[in-house]
Formats: C-alpha cells, sequence, structure tokens
C-alpha cells in the first residue's frame, strides 16, 4: 500500500519537473525569438544607412533594402569634398577638440573626484552638494551668460570655449563616476603612505591613478564620444566653415537645399560615427560597466 | 590660522579648477541669466533693466512659448515611460542567464551611444521622409503612412519614436537591479503559485521600485534637455507650424538668431524651474512608492 503510493508520488514529481522544463525550454526559444526580432529592428536604421551610403541616389529613398545593387564607392570621395572645405579639415578639428577635452576631463575631474573621496577639508560636505547639483543643470541655462563671458574674452570663432571648461572640471557626471570608483579603494594604502611622508599629490599620482586605470578609462571614453557628437556647443562658437567639427559639417548637407547629394551624406555620416563605433567595440565592457555603475546617459 | 590653512590646503588645491569651473562657469552664469532676464540685451547694446517684463509677456502673450511648453512636455510625458517600459521589458527578457546576452546588450545598447548624432538625425529625416523607409514598411501591410515631417499632427512622433530607441542605457540600468533582486523570493511565490502577472507586481516592481526612480528622473531631465534631434529635423526652426518647437529649439533661436539675450534668458529660467520642480516632485512622491531594502516599513 505504502509503496505503490510512494511510486506514485515520484511518478508525479519526475513528471511535474519534465513539465516544468519544457516549459522553460519553451519560454526560452520564445525570449531568443522575441530579442532576435526587437534587436534586428534596433539595427536596422544603423545598417540601412549603410547601405545607403553605398547606393546611387535615385535608389536610396523609398528603398528598405539592405543590399545596394551597385556598389558606388565614389559617394565616399564626393563625400569628403562635397562642402568647400574638405572633410579632412573637419575630421582634424573634431579630433583637436575631442582629445584635448578628453585630457582635461580626465585630469580636472580626477582631481575634484580625489579630494572629495580621500582629502578632508571644511566645506567639503557643501561643495559635495552643490556639486551634485550641478548635474540638473541644463547646458542651455549656462550658454547665454558663458558666451557673453567668451565673446568678451574675444574667444569665440576659436576653440577655447570648447576645451577650457573641460580643464575646469564641468562634467559633475565624471566626478561622480570616478568618486564611487577612488571609494572602493582601501583607506590604508593611502594612510600607509602618508606614514612614510608620501605628499597628497604624490599619493594622488603613484597611488590613486595606477589603480583607478578602469574608471579613468571610462570616463575618458564616454568623454570622447560626448565631445565627437556634440553639436551645440560647435553650433554657437563656430561660424567659419574651416572651423567647423564633423556633426556642424553634417548639417551642412541638409541645409545646403536643392542638391541631392544623397548618397555621399550618408557616406559622411558613416565616417562621422565610425570612430565611436570602433571605440563602442573595443571597449564595450568599460562602457557597460560604466553605466549600471553610475547611471551615466 | 596656519594650522587651518595647512589642514585644508590640500583639499581645496585639488578641487580648486572645479571650484574656477564652478563659479564661472556655473554658479555664476545662473545668476547672470538671472539678471539679464530682467533686462533687454541684444549684445551690441547694454543690458536694460525692465524688471519682470519679459515674464509677463511670456504667459500673457507669448503664444510660441506656450507651444514650445505644449511640445515638450508632450514629448516627455508620452517618450519617457514608453522608453521606461521598453527598457524593463527587454531587461526582463535579458535576465537570468540567456545565451548570447553579450551580444543582445550590445545591440540593444548601440543606439543609445549613436542616438544624440548628427548623422542619426540626418537618418531620421530620411526615413520619415514621405517616400522614405517607413512609410515603404507601412505600404507593405497596405497602410498609406502621412507625411510625418511635413504634417503637424505626427511631426512629433518621429522625435518620440527616436527618443525610445534610445531605451539602452536605462535598460542596463535595470538589468543591474533585477541582478540584486534575490532568486529564492520567486521561487516562494512559485511554489504558492503565483503566476508571472502577479510575481511582476509583488516581487520585480516594489523591489526595483528605486532603480524605476533613478531611471524615470534621469530620463525626465535628458527629454527636457533634448535639442539636437529636434534641431535638425525641424531644420532649425520649430517647423512645421511649430509642432517640434522643442523648448531648448526656443531658447536656441531667440538667443543666436534674433539676439533677444534678455528674453532668452528669461525662458532660460523657466526651464529650469521647470527641470526643478518636476524633479522636487518626483522625489515628493516618490515617499509613497519607492522603499529602499534597508529602511523598515
Amino acid at each position: 500500500m505504502t509503496d505503490v503510493s510512494a511510486s506514485t508520488t515520484a511518478e508525479i514529481a519526475r513528471e511535474y519537473r519534465a513539465e516544468r522544463a519544457r516549459r522553460a525550454k519553451r519560454a526560452a526559444v520564445l525570449k531568443h525569438i522575441f530579442l532576435a526580432l526587437t534587436s534586428l529592428i534596433m539595427i536596422y536604421p544603423l545598417i540601412w544607412m549603410l547601405a545607403a551610403s553605398l547606393k546611387p541616389d535615385t535608389q536610396i529613398f523609398g528603398d528598405i533594402g539592405l543590399w545596394p545593387g551597385t556598389f558606388e564607392w565614389q559617394n565616399y570621395a564626393q563625400g569628403w569634398n562635397a562642402l568647400p572645405v574638405s572633410f579632412t579639415t573637419f575630421f582634424w578639428n573634431s579630433t583637436v577638440v575631442t582629445v584635448l577635452s578628453v585630457v582635461g576631463n580626465v585630469i580636472s575631474c580626477s582631481f575634484a573626484a580625489y579630494a572629495f573621496a580621500r582629502l578632508e577639508f571644511s566645506g567639503k560636505t557643501i561643495w559635495f552638494a552643490l556639486m551634485m547639483m550641478t548635474l540638473m543643470i541644463p547646458y542651455h541655462v549656462v550658454l547665454i551668460p558663458q558666451y557673453i563671458l567668451f565673446m568678451n574674452l574675444g574667444w569665440v570663432d576659436t576653440y577655447l570655449p570648447l576645451i577650457v571648461p573641460k580643464f575646469l572640471a564641468g562634467d559633475a557626471f565624471f566626478i561622480f563616476l570616478m568618486i564611487q570608483f577612488f571609494r572602493q579603494l582601501p583607506r590604508e594604502l593611502d594612510e600607509a603612505a602618508m606614514i612614510d611622508g608620501c605628499s597628497p599629490f604624490k599619493i594622488y599620482w603613484a597611488i590613486i591613478m595606477p589603480l583607478s586605470l578602469p574608471a579613468m578609462a571610462t570616463a575618458a571614453i564616454f568623454s570622447f564620444i560626448w565631445t565627437w557628437e556634440d553639436f551645440l556647443g560647435p553650433l554657437v562658437y563656430l561660424n567659419d566653415q574651416a572651423d567647423y567639427t564633423v556633426p556642424l559639417a553634417l548639417r551642412s548637407f541638409i541645409s545646403s537645399d536643392g542638391v541631392s547629394q544623397y548618397g555621399p551624406m550618408f557616406a559622411m555620416s558613416i565616417l562621422s560615427i565610425l570612430p565611436i563605433l570602433l571605440f563602442f567595440i573595443v571597449f564595450q565592457r568599460l562602457i557597460i560597466r560604466g553605466i549600471a555603475m553610475s547611471g551615466l546617459k | 590660522m596656519l594650522k587651518f590653512l595647512r589642514r585644508n590646503f590640500a583639499g581645496y588645491a585639488f578641487l580648486s579648477p572645479w571650484l574656477v569651473g564652478f563659479f564661472l562657469l556655473a554658479i555664476g552664469p545662473i545668476l547672470a541669466s538671472l539678471y539679464l532676464s530682467f533686462t533687454k540685451y541684444n549684445v551690441v547694446r547694454p543690458p536694460q533693466w525692465i524688471g519682470l517684463e519679459h515674464y509677463f509677456y511670456m504667459f500673457e502673450f507669448d503664444d510660441r512659448f506656450k507651444k514650445a511648453l505644449q511640445v515638450t512636455f508632450t514629448f516627455v510625458v508620452i517618450s519617457v515611460p514608453l522608453k521606461l517600459i521598453f527598457a524593463l521589458g527587454v531587461a526582463m527578457a535579458l535576465d537570468k542567464g540567456i545565451r548570447a546576452i553579450g551580444w543582445y546588450r550590445a545591440l540593444f545598447y548601440l543606439p543609445s551611444i549613436l542616438g544624440g548624432s548628427i548623422a542619426v538625425a540626418i537618418l531620421w529625416r530620411q526615413l520619415f521622409n514621405y517616400e522614405g523607409v517607413v512609410n515603404s514598411v507601412l505600404s507593405l501591410i497596405g497602410i498609406q503612412g502621412p507625411y510625418w515631417l511635413a504634417d503637424p499632427d505626427y511631426a512629433l512622433w518621429t522625435l518620440i519614436v527616436l527618443a525610445v530607441w534610445q531605451f539602452g542605457s536605462p535598460m542596463l540600468i535595470f538589468l543591474a537591479g533585477l541582478r540584486a533582486i534575490p532568486q529564492d523570493l520567486y521561487e516562494a511565490a512559485e511554489i504558492d503559485a503565483a503566476g508571472p502577472v502577479k510575481k511582476f507586481f509583488a516581487i520585480t516592481v516594489p523591489l526595483l521600485a528605486p532603480v524605476i526612480f533613478f531611471n524615470l528622473v534621469l530620463q525626465m531631465i535628458e527629454a527636457f534637455k533634448s535639442f539636437s534631434g529636434a534641431f535638425i529635423i525641424s531644420g532649425g526652426s520649430g517647423a512645421p507650424l511649430d509642432s517640434l518647437l522643442f523648448f531648448t529649439v526656443y531658447l536656441y533661436n531667440e538667443a543666436f538668431s534674433f539676439l533677444r539675450m534678455g528674453y532668452a534668458s528669461a525662458l532660460a529660467w523657466v526651464l529650469l524651474l521647470i527641470i526643478a520642480l518636476f524633479t522636487i516632485v518626483a522625489f515628493w512622491t516618490s515617499k509613497y512608492w519607492v522603499h529602499y531594502e534597508n529602511e523598515r516599513g
């Protein structure tokens, strides 16, 4: 009697477990189909842009296909020289602004983060609160007075308004990210170094910085991407086409009406996002961790 | 005194770049723009005090201001919840060690990193052209698509789609949050025969509330600030019929196309107050629906 019931219980349990496994498998398959479809839809516009950059003008408009019938490689050559100033200049300008901005951001933000995370000084809590509040301030609110300031300094039509603020730790996001990282480093390191007679700068340079390379790299990568894509800053401060950065130059394509050069326009669009794409592929892990860590955009 | 100096020297030395930036490029400009908002100022002649006149004019007579508010609010109210729903949905599908998660994560995140670029804004203009890809796809299922970019009833939707397309970063933050929910809660609920809907509302939502809140505030601020997409897609003016007149676009045009710097500063302050108000309201209401794990009750 007991035997029978035991075997049925075992059978029911086995049956139940099998049913569960089947259901889990079905759910996993459905999930993969859902994810694969959505990610394809997500990526489709970007691949379409790549295809459009190689299509002849007449084929671009409503064509949903992703394979150009004939490959118009000269779209790239044409686009490169489509504006009175060639894209060599625009890429060079963007590179100068971006590299200097990244350097400025990493140095100045790590200074501030080191002060907030590791040093004691009076008024620290208040400064910290003010720093966090600047996260909320839209650039548009400070734009006009900054413009007037830079105009009076004679900096309009130079790169200084785009670069100098980066050396003054203007982006609180990076400070916050670095503080989070610095706080994870053991305090004993600083204390031991202090006993050995190291100055705060020595501690920053020889201990904190070498241990924080992942945080610095994350800040540098985001700084690179945001500066490279920045549009409003260059739009306000740069008026001479020879000074344009790549995004401003791209805009010239659509503001010069009547000329149908869609292929070359998309060719240059693709080239403009290529550096970001490469960075993303190479540093994907750092980027994704950086976001999860700090909630960067 | 000397002791005070010595104790604080290192901290303030490291903080000095940030301090200079804070006074010259953040708090200084904010106060300056408050002052300018009470004046008439066109860069050429010195500011001329007119008191609250700009603010009266804005709320009494300026129809474009009201339109800009309406457009911006509509955009925020529709795009932010949609973006968060997508982000959470995909994050939940990606949770629990699915195969190839790295690939999916990268593909879903890619639009977030490229979405702010001018290249993508230009691409969007093309996709939503009357003869563009979106209408081609719609015609495949027998729908005649509208004039997305020329019809004021539809233009804003192109930007909402652009914003929702970039759900990658809140998704990554949701993923990190979902990982922190203990699995045994779900197992216990399953023993109690709770279905997926019940589990979602009884476990996932309450435990994820702090993360949802964080994403909500961050994306809201981001949405209020968005500029380049609307600027490029509307050709810089907010067209058609001001249906893409984002607050930031209006502000930019008042300041830099018409050189009404005083009025634009008043607009900037209204924007700052709106963002501050929304953030405060979000924090205030969060008491009722966000509970952090380390607090009781």
